[in-house]
């Protein structure tokens, strides 16, 4: 009797531990409190809608998908230690997280574990430090600088550029990207304005932009501050035409400016206001779902867990040691994998290539105004 | 040139905003020797009253008025009567650290009840260009003039030209002398925190929609206003006039004649200055001590 129990219990435990290795195990460390409460949250909900979708199609070569949430608090020493733990479970990919500080402290990490990071820091430096393991979700500052530049050379025609930048890593990142890329198309900047984080008052640059007369003013700082320098614009008269990136037209700029936002021009990597009809359809699916419209970063969790999907697949098994060599040099289209949403290609050092978006905020309204090809 | 007329109106509109946050400093000095560390945290308050006055479903203009007057209530009435007596008894510093504590309970209040985030605040002057001299100006820095310049003719007048400012002037001046004359010292001194929390309220009103509504905003105002006080001369009102204005176009050329990085370290270098030279300010009336 006493051996058939044990028989019975050792089979259980069998079944149970075969269901188990079927699965694939994805790890998630991510922004869930603190600051950056919502891009974590955004990016968190992306990788359960996709894991949901993919799980209710037959999951990955037939292996059902399952992530675990871990929470750095905003917080680099935080994400570090989640990381670590996340990395001792052995997952399969390591998600997250979404704040470039964090990414950086995390990815020697995953790197010394071999396991694969699929990020979404948008940091020029992040993967320009050798990382064979890291990839992004959208695009850093190489990748969206050159399109800024050629965009306000080639269509604002612009022939002499104010930069406004904000003094610290992703400002002086972009500037330097910017500036070299409008040198090289003949562009001339004429003002090369530093802004300190948090500033309040911005009359004084704005006197700079207005005395240097430029045919357009770059502006990259972060969203308030982009809200401030909006309404000194207005408030001087400087009439040149605005170009930024995503944090000079977003939601929450356009809100603290007003009607000083209107006008300003950005060129965005992802947007859920895309003229995409498999990015309008997440769209749709997200808010029913969680009853909110998602930012980029619920795209960039989305995107994530469909990447992790086309490579294996591309693979043909399930590799832990192979994921990231794979991926390297992928295009991924659309046609094939549509829960990419847009073709994508990764080069050697995991950035992005993909069409983009040039965005004007219109009566207080993101409106897409010219979809911007990949760069290869 | 026309970079230098725009830099001094641009200026002159901060720092008569300055100004009238740096009087308020000089008022509570002269009449209770408060050092008002939270002056700055005072001046962010009355916008997040009027922005909750507003989302309850008040108009702007009555949101202001009842926004005003809260800040009578807490920033002057329940200042004096909660912190500033309790503790005047203890001395000038004692008092001056819990006024610094105040400033940080108020900020993480702020952050905790309403949020972290930076929020947008109307303004009460229209936008829009009028042309000065050839120069196109801005209706806001116009109107944030105006308004502030107003007020401080109004204090003016107030202090010099009625009985209650001169009421308020003995009291400051010598207590033990006004109170044997029948001046209701106590009264007057309440009234100086009261007259001082309606000149952040109306700081709070022309600076929130150029800065923003955020926790944070009045760390750089308490600041300045600090330094105009101590710059303009601490024991008078029309010293903290001079000095707020001087530190506005001070501030502003500096950051477009010197660097962006080191702006906020010009005040402080001019204010070194001044205290080495002419300690009791540019328009300051020396002191005797004592002891």
């Amino acid at each position: 009797m006493r051996s058939t129990i044990l028989a019975g219990a050792l089979l259980a435990f069998a079944a149970a531990t075969s269901v188990h290795a079927q699965a694939i195990k994805l790890a998630d460390v991510a922004e869930l409190s603190g600051g950056g409460a919502t891009v974590g949250t955004n990016w968190k909900n992306g990788i359960d809608l996709a894991i949901e979708e993919i799980n209710a199609k037959g999951g990955v070569l037939g292996r059902k998908l399952e992530v675990s949430h871990a929470d750095s608090q905003s917080n680099p020493g935080v994400a570090r230690a989640q990381v670590q733990k996340a990395l001792d479970a052995e997952p399969y990919v390591l998600l997250g997280p979404g704040y470039s500080g964090s990414v950086k402290v995390t990815a020697p990490l995953a790197a010394e574990a071999g396991i694969a990071q699929i990020m979404g820091g948008e940091a020029a430096e992040l993967t320009q430090a050798g990382n064979k393991f890291l990839f992004r979700t959208s695009f850093g500052q190489q990748s969206s600088m050159p399109k800024v530049a050629k965009y306000i050379h080639d269509d604002m025609k612009a022939k002499t550029v104010a930069v406004v930048w904000v003094n610290n890593d992703f400002g002086r990142g972009g500037r330097d990207m910017v500036s070299k890329e409008l040198e090289r198309l003949g562009s001339k900047v004429v003002a090369d304005l530093s802004t300190e984080a948090g500033q309040a008052d911005f009359a004084a640059d704005v006197g700079k932009i207005k005395a240097a007369n430029p045919d357009a003013v770059f502006v990259y700082l972060n969203e308030e501050e982009s809200a401030r320098i909006l309404k000194e614009l207005k408030r001087q008269g400087v009439t040149a035409p605005l170009m930024g990136e995503t944090t000079l037209i977003g939601q929450k700029v356009i809100e603290l400016a007003g009607d000083a936002a209107n006008g300003a021009r950005g060129h965005v990597g992802l947007t859920t206001d895309a003229p995409v009809d498999l990015i309008k359809a997440f769209r749709e699916k997200f808010a029913k779902k969680y009853n909110y419209v998602p930012d980029h970063n619920g795209l960039k969790g989305y995107l994530a867990v469909y990447m992790v999907k086309a490579t294996t697949e591309k693979m043909g098994k399930v590799d832990p040691k192979k994921f990231a060599d794979t991926l390297h040099g992928l295009t991924i289209k659309a046609a094939d994998e549509p829960g990419i949403l847009m073709d994508v290609t990764f080069s050697d050092t995991g950035d992005i290539d993909r069409q983009s978006f040039l965005v004007e905020v219109v009566e207080g309204k993101q409106v897409v105004k010219q979809v911007l090809p990949k760069v290869k | 040139m026309s970079n230098l007329f725009d830099l001094l109106v641009a200026g002159l509109a901060t720092g008569a905003i300055y100004a009238l946050v740096a009087v308020g400093f000089t008022l509570l000095w002269q009449t209770s020797q408060t050092i008002n560390f939270a002056q700055g945290e005072f001046v962010m308050l009355p916008a997040f009253l009027m922005l909750a006055a507003m989302h309850a479903g008040a108009p702007f203009w009555l949101a202001i008025i009842l926004g005003i007057l809260l800040s009578m209530i807490l920033l002057g009435l329940g200042f004096k009567l909660l912190l500033v007596d309790p503790m005047m008894r203890h001395g000038v510093l004692p008092l001056a650290i819990a006024t610094m504590a105040l400033a940080i309970g108020l900020k993480e209040a702020v952050k905790q009840f309403f949020s972290a985030e930076a929020s947008p605040f109307p303004s009460i002057v229209p936008t829009g260009d009028v042309s000065i001299l050839g120069h196109a100006v801005s209706l806001q820095s116009i109107g944030v003039l105006v308004v502030a310049i107003l007020a401080v003719f109004g204090l003016t007048a107030l202090l010099n030209r009625t009985s209650l400012g001169h009421q308020m002037q003995a009291a400051a001046q010598n207590p033990t002398v006004a109170r044997i004359i029948g001046v209701p010292v106590e009264r007057m001194i309440l009234l100086t925190f009261l007259i001082n929390a309606v000149l952040v309220a109306l700081a709070s009103l022309l600076i929130t929609p150029i800065y923003l509504a955020k926790f944070s905003s009045g760390e750089v105002l308490g600041q300045a206003a600090f330094i105009a006080a101590i710059v303009g001369g601490f024991n008078q009102v029309r010293g903290a006039i001079a000095g707020g204005l001087l530190i506005g176009v001070l501030d502003n050329l500096a950051a477009s004649y010197v660097s962006t990085q080191y702006r906020a370290a010009v005040p402080l270098i001019f204010l070194i200055v001044v205290i080495l030279f002419r300690p009791q300010g540019l328009l300051g009336r020396a002191e005797e001590r004592t002891v």
